[in-house]
């Protein structure tokens, strides 16, 4: 089975925004291959909430990606099919407990509408009547009405098989890259298939993308940033919209390495509420932490009561990408022509890949990208003198020491 | 020739009691649950689904598929398969995901 195959783009990553990528390349005309050690959505994708926020970012690229990106998904989940991947525009509120964080989140609000966001306060009365079981004593709230939420495993197997322009490979984990003997990519060399050859590679290998840039001689310093999230059983509507502390937006944008949770709650349409969010920096450790669990489900507790009378049916744990910076890397590779990278979304991958993947299509058609700058994504941003790269030299796809580099390897772990 | 399984297996069980299932008793042995107790009063069914209605009952029989919920003494989403049968425990039929107390 090692019969040349080639395509115009190899996509490493079957999670969200690998689809996002492979979808709107196929749609430019590009013949497409998208490549997972693993199965569709077996990382970062299958393991978060799917949300599709703008209320929980700052006015900057970010929030202009996030923008863009929700008019994306409101396009293609009218083409999937709105049930199909369960998107639901529920619209996020955020709460705060005191004056003081209600006047901050009100500076917020009042930044992110200048940006086009839309955002209405709401006052302590009126919370309750958007929330029944929100718990008394708030100061006040922000409803954020495109706040908006998909299955993000099915979001992503189903934009995959969406006309049957991508090739498909799960399974086959990219071993290493074949250079041509200026230094660009030729295709990737994998486990199980042999090489395939290709024009342009993406790396939308998520929380992973570290060690796929590793293995084309590059360098981007993504790390796993650890979160938990606590299912219940199904329940009525007991929970409307999104709702969240104000602190999460600080939580989301620390530094720190150590524990930050605060309490996210959302009911989902299949019944079960979805209970987060903790971010820790412990490598790629998934041992289920009892403690934070505990934590996460007192502030859930701490915003809605009622579920202190229901049961947790499970608990899963995933590990975002995150770059040092906050921002995810989406553009060409600084040293390596022919590599793209699209990751590095920490926490909003789902939200931000429609807009990622389109942005990445035409430069991979090269056009320009158009409505957005895409200079504050660029992965060059984190080359550092000497380190890009010693051997950027390997030459002409004979085997020599990338073969024995593994995805599986990361290169932060632990940091 | 009698092929009842106690004989099979030469079983010396306890005393029976009988626990409450809608209203009516229903005869259970020590270390049996309460789906195996429910299946051998000749019931195959005590829930209902969330979005059809249809009923439900045990399924795959040990905790997996989460198909025999029932409500075991006020507690919705029990899973009657790995429950274990008590003296004067109420189970009633779960309707739908059983928390028409929280709408």
């Amino acid at each position: 089975m090692s019969e040349s195959r080639s395509w115009d783009v190899v996509v490493i990553g079957a999670g969200m925004v690998g689809a996002a990528c492979a979808h709107y390349a196929a749609a430019a005309g590009l013949r497409v291959a998208v490549v997972d050690r693993g199965s569709v959505a077996g990382g970062t994708t299958g393991a978060g909430e799917g949300n599709l926020l703008v209320s929980d970012k700052e006015p900057g690229p970010e929030l202009d990606l996030a923008q863009l990106s929700l008019r994306l998904w409101s396009d293609l989940a009218a083409e999937l099919g709105p049930d199909v991947v369960e998107f639901e525009a529920k619209g996020g509120l955020v709460v705060a407990s005191t004056e003081p964080g209600l006047i901050a989140l009100r500076r917020l609000m009042d930044d992110q509408t200048d940006c086009g966001v839309k955002a209405e306060e709401v006052s302590a009365e009126r919370l309750r009547e958007l929330e029944p079981h929100l718990a008394h004593g708030f100061a006040g709230g922000v409803r954020y009405p495109q706040d908006a939420q998909v299955q993000p495993a099915l979001a992503a197997a189903h934009l995959l098989r969406a006309g049957g322009a991508v090739e498909l490979l799960p399974d086959t984990e990219v071993t290493g890259f074949a250079l041509a003997p200026d230094g660009a990519v030729r295709g990737v060399r994998t486990a199980r298939a042999g090489t395939l050859s290709c024009g342009a590679v993406v790396n939308a290998a998520g929380t992973w993308g570290g060690a796929v840039a590793a293995l084309a001689g590059s360098h981007l310093p993504v790390l796993p940033r650890r979160g938990f999230v606590l299912v219940t059983e199904p329940l009525p509507r007991v929970v409307r919209h999104k709702v969240y502390a104000a602190d999460y937006v600080a939580d989301v944008a620390s530094g720190s390495a150590g524990l930050q949770s605060s309490g996210v709650v959302e009911g989902t349409a299949a019944g079960p509420v979805l209970i987060g969010a903790s971010r820790e920096r412990v490598g790629f450790d998934r041992t289920l932490s009892v403690p934070v669990l505990r934590r996460l489900a007192a502030q859930a507790v701490a915003l809605f009561p009622v579920l202190a009378q229901v049961r947790t049916l499970r608990a899963y744990r995933g590990f975002r990408p995150y770059l040092p910076d906050h921002l995810p890397a989406i553009g060409p590779d600084p040293v390596v022509p022919g590599l793209f990278h699209a990751c590095g979304h920490e926490g909003a991958g789902i939200g931000l890949a429609p807009a990622t993947g389109m942005l990445l299509a035409r430069l991979l058609c090269g056009q320009q990208p158009g409505e957005l700058d895409l200079s504050p994504f660029d992965p060059g941003r984190f080359a550092t003198s000497g380190s890009g790269d010693a051997n950027s030299g390997d030459t002409n796809g004979s085997d020599t020491n990338s073969s024995d580099m593994t995805a599986d390897h990361t290169t932060g772990e632990g940091l | 020739m009698s092929r009842d399984p106690f004989d099979l297996v030469r079983a010396r069980p306890e005393p029976g009691f009988t626990f409450d299932f809608d209203g009516a008793p229903v005869p259970a042995l020590p270390g049996q649950t309460v789906a195996a107790a429910l299946w051998a009063s000749g019931r195959m069914s005590w829930r209902s689904t969330r979005v059809g209605g249809r009923p439900r009952g045990a399924f795959c029989g040990m905790g997996v598929c989460f198909d025999c919920l029932v409500v075991l003494d006020g507690r919705p989403n029990t899973r009657a398969c790995l429950a274990p049968a008590t003296p004067g425990a109420q189970a009633t039929t779960q309707q739908g995901d059983g928390h028409d107390a929280l709408r």
